[in-house]
Formats: C-alpha cells, structure tokens, sequence
C-alpha cells in the first residue's frame, strides 16, 4: 500500500438533468407492509410452536406495528419526500424480527418475560424517529452543537461509573426501574462531533504538518490535540467501565472518519497499529478481556477441563444445530446460552431457529442498511453531512462486525447490542435515531437542488 | 472524498464478507462436529422430547413415559419393573440404557431411518418420527412362573423354545425396578449408588451375564461328544470306571455325590449323575472333540446377541487330561450363563440343531406398520439327530426315574438334568443348584420349551443344595406354564 496524496475533496459532479426527480415513497410503503407482514407472522408463529394457540394480543400487536410503521412512513413522506425509500422498512423488519427472537426467547423464560418492555422501548425509538425527521429539517444544523453534543457524550459516558456494575461492566444508569446504556446513545453524540470537526479542520488536516519522512507528515498539534484528546477520554472512560464492545466501536469510528475526511493512509496506518498494541495491552493486563480472548482462542477449553460448555461454546452448538435451513421458531434450545441469550446472543438464537438461510438474510438486511447510508454521504454535498453519513453507516457496520463476529467466534466477544435485534432499550432507540438522521441525510442527497443553489 | 468513502463502503464490504463466510463455516462445516460434543445438551434434549416406544409382552406394553416437565422430559417408566428388568434394561438421562433398551434404542427413541417411509422427510423438516415399539418373545406367564420360582432365592431363569430359539423368559434375582432410574437428579444418582453397592447385585442380569460352572448338566454335552464321535456306541455298556476315578496323570481322587456309580454305563450315569464315568468319558473324547462339540453347542463365543450382548460361556481349549477331566463335568474353567445351558437343553430338544436365541420378535412404527422382523437363524448343528435322539431318552430318563424327579410334569414329556457345582477357592463356595431341561407335549410333537435353572442359593443349607431340590421344582412350573396354551 502506498501513501496517497492527499487531496482537496474534489468538486462534487452536477446533477443529473432531470425534471423530476423520483421520491420512491409507494415503494417505501409497499416494503413496509412486507416488513409489517413478515413481523406479524414470525409473531403468530412463535405463539402457536410455544403456547399452542395464537397469542391472545396478536390484533393488537399487528396493528400497533402497522400503525407505527405508518405513522413513521407518512412522517418521512411529509418531512423527507426524497429520503432513501430501504432506510425505515429495513430498520422496521430489523425491529420485527428482533421482538419475534425475543418472544420466542421468552417462552424459555417464564420468569422474565421481556417482549413487552422491548415493545414499549422500539415504540418509543419510532416516535423519537418521527420527532427526529419531523423536527431535524437540515442536518447541517447538527454542525452547531459539535461541542455541546462531545461535552453530553462524555457526561453520558462518565455517568454509569457511579452506578454499580452489572456482569463487570459499569454501562448502565438505574433509575425507577428502568436501566439505560448512556453509552449507546453517546456513538451518535461523537459520531457527530467528529464529522462537524473535521469537517471544518479537513484541510488542515489533509495538508499542513511537518513530514515525517517521505509522505508521512505528523498533523498539527492544535489541530489533532483536540480530537485526540476526545478519543483518548472516551477510551478511557470505557476501560474503566469494562465496555470493550464500545471501545472498539469508538476507536474505530474514529479511525474511519479520519480517514475519509483526510484520505491519510498513514493514519491508518498508525491507527490499527495502536489498536494492535492497545489490544494486546489490555488484553494482556485486564483479566476480564484476556478470559475473553482465551475463550476465543479455545472455546471448548472449559469443556476439555470438565466445567462444561461457557457461553461461546453454547452459542457455537446452537449455530451449528440451526445448520443450513434452521430448526425453525420455537423448535431451538438457544437458552442454552443463558443469561445473554436475549441481549448479547440474540444471533445464536436466530441462527439456530432460522439456519444459515435467515441468518444471511438478516446479515444482508444490515449490509443493506449500511450500503444506503454510504450512498446517501456520497450523494451529499457538504463535508460534514458526509463524513455523518460515512460516521452512522460505519457504526452499524462495526456494531454488526464486533457482535456477529463475537457470538460466532470470529473474533474475541465484546459484548454489545445488535442493532434492532437484541434486547436493550437504549439500544433500539440509539438505532432508531440513527435511521432517523440518516433518512435526513439521504432526503438531503436526492432532493433535486434549484439552478442557483448548485454552488461548486 | 468521495473516493474516501467508497474505500470505507468496501471496507465495511469485506467485514460483512467475512461475517458470511464464518457464519457459513459455523453453520454448515462446523455443525456436525458441535452436535457431536459430548457437551452439547441438544442430541438428548432432541431424544427425550418425545415419549418412548414400547416394550410389549404379549402385545402388551411393559414400559411407559411420564411427562417429567424438565429439560430432558419425557422419563421411562415400567409397569412390573422388577419382572422385566433383565428384558428391558434401564432408559435413564443419567445413565443411558442397557439391554433391550439400548439394542432397540434406535426404533424406541426414533432414530431409526425405518421408522419412516421417507427419511429425507425428517431429515427437511428436522422432525422425528415417534418412537417405535419393539415386541419381545417372552411370555408373560412363563416370565411369572419364573419370577415366582426364583422368590426369595438368588438365581437365574432363561427358557427358550427349541424349536425357532425364541426366549421364552429371562428372569434374574434378586431384581430391581428401572424406574428409579429415569430422569436427573439426586434422587436417581442415590438410586444407581445404592443398586451398585447393594452386594446382592441386583441389576446383574444373571441370566445373560453371569457365568456359572454348570457342574452336572454340562454332562449332556460330554454325553453328546461321546455319541457323535463314537466313544460310546451302547448307552446301556458299563464303562468300567473305578469309584472313585484318579485324574489321569495325578493322584487327585475324583469321588461322586452318590452310590452305584462303579463301571455304571453312560445311560446310568446321566441318570444318577456320576461324575467318574462323565470325567473318564470326556478324557476318552479328548480335548479336540470336546472343544468341537462344546463349541458347537455355544461354548466360546463371545458374539452371541439376542439382540444384547451375552456374556461368552467358556470352555478350556488348552488342557491336560486332568483338567479335561474335570472340565468335562463342567468343573475346572468351564463356566455358562443360564442361557447357555438352555441351549445345552434346546439343541437336545429341537433333534439336534441349535437356533439362534432371540428376544425381539419385531419392531413396529408407533401406528403398527412394520419396521424389521427378527427371522429365525440356526446356529448349526450340534449332534447328529440320532444323537439327540438318545440324549432325549437318558434325559427322560432322568426325570422319570433318576436325579429329577421334582420337575416331573403329569400328561408331559420331560426331560432333564440336575446339577451341583462347586466354585470358589477350594471348592469353599455355596455350591450352585442347576437344572436344565425341556418339556413338550408328548404324542410325537415336538418340545416346546428348553430352560435352565440356577440358584445360588447362599441362605440353604450346604446339604440341601441339589439340582433336584432347589431347581427342578421351578424349572417344572416355567414348563407348565409354557407348556399352557397362552
């Protein structure tokens, strides 16, 4: 690999010479019913295989998803004609897939039945994402509050440390019975504070520094000591609340979108090099990541030693039982997993009871979802809406990578939501919001622009 | 930038790739391997998802399953557990099965791919068919007969029928009930303590792996050896055997346990039991003989399955003529389980030729529909029909007028030989009491029932110990039984 040049972001093309452009909305709501329908039925079906007989709530249930997801589609047809017509259906069949894996889940739980609170909380995140489209008429507006939203990012992510800590991690806030992940809300906070500074410092960035040797040039102090600064309090905010699944995330959203804002291959460069010894540090020196890695590396080494299978082994055996086409909903034995099978090992289940089939599907679904929200930052016009694009698209991603790759033992388990699917309110409202500024990105990105406000 | 951001989307690309791929390694290479873990819950959670297939006698089933609501939920449970115990075996989720429970596990757990007319079926749809059924050959009455017989005592009861080697019953005693073995939990784990510590071994199936030394009735077989070679040709010739014998090559006195045995004929010695013209007899076959005809008889085979395993009765190939000697009165290292000798007493029965013995007559799909039927197999001949022709006579004989007279049955035709057989070190042991002997209407049809009877009976008192007096009487009440129209 060679280092490139760095460059001036170039000149955006001109838009295509078409009178109107298609705003797609019929195909947005034909793909919510199909979602709507898809959701409803998974829900059926796993009340008859659990209970025997269709669940009693099942009207409500249907229509309250219905209503829902068309309250949500007429907000983004009213507020956001142009948006991309795949961003809400996805996140809806997402959401409705993630409740029937929980319902099911539930069955095996008699004593903690949970369905219902997931429901109230994805209820909650569409209306925060009809708020969000409705009151968000221009995302450059986010540029503002750059600083505001990096202060509230690390208040939030200081906040859990005085709270006591649940499984070794200190993440949750608890108040009134609720608990809530401040942390997984703080991603959009920073995602958006990164965009809105380097934005502004790209060319800063991009071109002044001393050189190192040959292209390599160091940045700026005054211009990198800030963000490093941000990066390094986060990181180590998250250390001491044990939240490596987090950690990784900010680390490589940072990476990411310094990267796209001054296509440096040398931060790269020096990035993965840091995480590599960051990793092996901790991992190293912190018992509870260098049990995980160890699982990693071996982990039937708990069965080898008589202490039976832990977790990842449970969540290999219930993968490897779902096989190619799935035992189907409600025929798996995913709680097997324990405790985390709802939160952490959502996928297990859904790989066990979908198969291989399911589960590349939903994998494609968020591929799907992630590949929209690249487009919209390539359609966009402006820095700072697209370095947020490349930010939120490259969360999912990484949120997707790290847990996936964690519960199927590509890679050592950090634990952290699955987006949409995994029980957590913090976490479905967090990605509802996502959807939400990314719906406003993509409206953003195709909305045909008048003659005199295509400025070069 | 906009080339910045295509390099991320790729990026993002080649994660999501390599999710795909692992997953499809997980899933698909992978997936055999986990489910074969011995720590992967799912195979026995699969298994016991669904209540059991039968165990029938009579047509009528002997097992259950009780819905226990746990993880592994359906639990075995036995009608007359004790009874059938040594037919069926135990199914725990603890311990796994033994006997017709773990040799018919495939049909009555419903693994079997015959259970199902299109296994691809449950191979897509991930079902499994019910369990299936698998119907024994014994029958209940004689399997009672036995039971009651053996009350109290601790022995053996195995009974075939000559004819076709269906086993007719299989009793062992003292016995225990499989149900305390189904299912988790402390309560089982106690159970499988208290049953293996128990010093009366309870859950020894004596009748299939024990082995005994069979002491007298093993004579039938010498006798037979002696016909089929033509060592004697006149049952009724003296033998002109001295009373007591000396082991040829030592100085070793062999006596007998009764009088009249001096240069007694064979006919006389089966009868009366005499251990001197037997032991000579045997030496005058020789080892090459005796083993041939032992084998022939099922001696030596450690294979025999019916369809579980039998413990392999043994008979010395390599010994001096002493040793033949006493071997050949079933002392010395020859040793046979109870279903052996009934063999010994089935191949005398059935002319000659020796059928494969077996306990499941079929198995069916839980609607009726057929899955395999056990057919008869001959195991080959072991004598000559004329030899077993006169075999019958000597062992009529016996019962009528000699050493078995308590297994005499009014308006039969029986046949028998008693047994005492000493065992443990210098012969310091409890002596054994055997009886085999088969039974059959009379009036030119054939036998219809060969059994063998073994009591260990440590409780008695070391004079009483006879094949007559301890054996017989419940060797003659599993006959009548069988011999009654079921």
């Amino acid at each position: 690999m060679t280092a490139l040049t760095a460059q001036v972001a170039e000149p955006a093309p001109p838009p295509p010479p078409d009178a109107r452009a298609p705003k797609r909305r019929g195909v947005e709501l034909s793909l919510l019913c199909g979602a709507v329908l898809i959701s409803v039925l998974g829900h059926l079906y796993v009340g008859l295989t659990t209970t025997g007989h269709i669940p009693r709530p099942a009207a409500h249930y249907a229509a309250g998803l219905a209503v829902a997801a068309l309250v949500a589609h007429l907000a983004v047809r009213l507020f956001a004609p142009y948006a991309d017509p795949l961003l809400l259906p996805i996140a809806v069949l997402l959401n409705g897939l993630g409740l029937v894996l929980i319902q099911r889940l539930d069955a095996t739980t008699p004593g903690n039945v949970t369905a219902g609170d997931q429901l109230r909380w994805s209820g909650l995140g569409m209306a925060l994402f009809v708020l969000a489209v409705a009151l968000l008429r221009d995302h450059r507006v986010l540029q503002r509050y750059a600083y505001l939203s990096v202060a509230a990012a690390l208040g939030l992510m200081l906040v859990p440390v005085f709270f006591p800590a649940v499984n070794g991690a200190h993440i949750w806030i608890r108040f009134a019975g609720l608990s809530f992940q401040p942390g997984e809300f703080a991603k959009i906070l920073l995602a958006v504070f990164f965009a809105a500074y380097l934005a502004a410092n790209r060319t800063a960035l991009a071109l002044t520094g001393r050189t190192l040797f040959w292209k390599l040039k160091l940045l700026p102090g005054r211009v990198l000591g800030p963000i490093l600064a941000i990066w390094l309090l986060s990181v180590g905010v998250l250390v001491l609340e044990r939240d490596l699944g987090t950690s990784l995330l900010f680390f490589g959203l940072f990476v990411i979108m310094l990267f796209t804002a001054t296509g440096r291959i040398g931060w790269i460069a020096i990035g993965l090099l840091l995480a590599a010894v960051g990793a092996y540090a901790v991992g190293t020196f912190e018992p509870h990541v260098n049990s995980r890695v160890d699982d990693w590396m071996n982990p039937f080494a708990s069965i080898e030693r008589g202490d039976g299978p832990g977790q990842l082994a449970q969540s290999l055996f219930a993968f490897g039982a779902g096989g190619l086409l799935g035992a189907g909903l409600g025929h798996g034995q995913s709680f097997l997993i324990g405790f985390a099978a709802k939160s952490d090992f959502i996928l297990a289940t859904a790989g066990e009871e979908l198969g291989l089939v399911g589960l590349t599907a939903i994998l494609l679904l968020y591929g799907l979802l992630v590949a929209r929200g690249f487009r919209a930052g390539l359609a966009l016009r402006d820095p700072f809406g697209r370095l947020l694009a490349t930010g939120l698209a490259s969360i999912v991603a990484l949120q997707v990578f790290v847990i996936a790759g964690g519960v199927t033992g590509l890679i050592p388990l950090t634990g952290m939501a699955m987006p949409f699917l995994a029980q957590g309110g913090s976490s479905v409202v967090t990605n509802w919001i996502i959807v939400a500024v990314l719906v406003r990105l993509s409206d953003s990105a195709r909305r045909p622009r008048p003659a005199e406000e295509a400025e070069a | 930038m906009i080339r910045y951001i295509r390099w991320c989307a790729y990026f993002c690309a080649l994660l999501l790739v390599a999710l795909l791929v692992n997953v499809a390694r997980v899933q698909v290479w992978e997936s055999a391997g986990y489910g074969a873990n011995p720590a992967n819950k799912r195979p026995a959670i699969e298994r016991y998802a669904e209540p059991r297939g039968e165990i029938t006698v009579d047509g009528r089933p002997v097992t259950g399953s009780r819905d226990s609501r746990q993880l592994l939920r359906y639990e075995r449970t036995y009608k007359n557990g004790p009874l059938y115990a040594p037919v069926t075996g135990f199914s725990s989720q603890t311990y796994g099965t033994s006997f017709l429970e773990r040799a018919e596990d495939a049909v009555l757990s419903g693994t079997d791919p015959g259970l199902s007319a299109f296994p691809l079926w449950y191979e897509l749809s991930r079902g499994r068919p019910g369990g299936g059924d698998a119907a024994t050959t014994v029958r209940a009455n004689v399997q009672l007969a036995a039971y009651a017989g053996l009350a109290g005592k601790r022995g053996a009861v195995a009974a075939v029928e000559p004819a076709t080697g269906r086993i007719l019953a299989l009793v062992s005693s003292p016995s225990y009930d499989p149900a305390v073995l189904s299912g988790t939990g402390a309560r089982v784990k106690e159970a499988w303590e208290r049953l293996n510590a128990d010093p009366t071994k309870p859950m020894l199936n004596r009748a299939l792996r024990e082995t005994y030394p069979p002491g007298s009735t093993f004579k039938i077989v010498t006798a037979a050896a002696a016909l089929d070679t033509g060592v004697v040709t006149d049952v009724d010739a003296p033998t002109q055997t001295p009373d007591p014998y000396p082991l040829p090559g030592t100085s070793t006195l062999l006596p007998n346990a009764g009088t009249g045995c001096a240069d007694a004929s064979m006919a006389d010695a089966i009868q009366w039991s005499c251990n001197t013209v037997m032991a000579k007899i045997g030496v005058q076959v020789g080892l090459r003989a005796m083993t041939d005809t032992a084998r022939r008889f099922g001696f030596n085979d450690g294979g025999l399955r019916v369809p579980s395993w039998v413990s392999r009765s043994n008979f010395d190939t390599d010994m001096s003529p002493d040793q033949l000697a006493l071997s050949s009165i079933g002392q010395f290292n020859t040793r046979a389980t109870p279903l052996q000798m009934a063999m010994v007493a089935a191949a005398v029965a059935n002319g000659g030729e020796l059928k494969a013995p077996y306990l499941v007559d079929r198995t069916t799909q839980d609607d009726g529909d057929p899955v395999r039927r056990t057919g008869q197999r001959s195991l080959g001949r072991a004598m000559t029909p004329v030899t077993a022709m006169r075999m019958q006579e000597l062992m009529v004989k016996v019962v009528e007028n000699g050493t078995g007279r308590n297994a005499a049955i009014p308006g039969a035709v029986v046949g028998g030989k008693t047994g005492t057989a000493q065992h443990g070190v210098g012969n310091a042991g409890t002596p054994y009491a055997w009886f085999i002997s088969w039974a059959g209407p009379g009036g030119g049809r054939p036998p219809a029932v060969a059994v063998a009877v073994v009591v260990e009976d440590a409780s008695a008192v070391r004079g009483d110990i006879s094949g007559n007096g301890a054996a017989a009487p419940i060797a003659r009440a599993v006959m009548e039984a069988a011999l009654s129209t079921p």
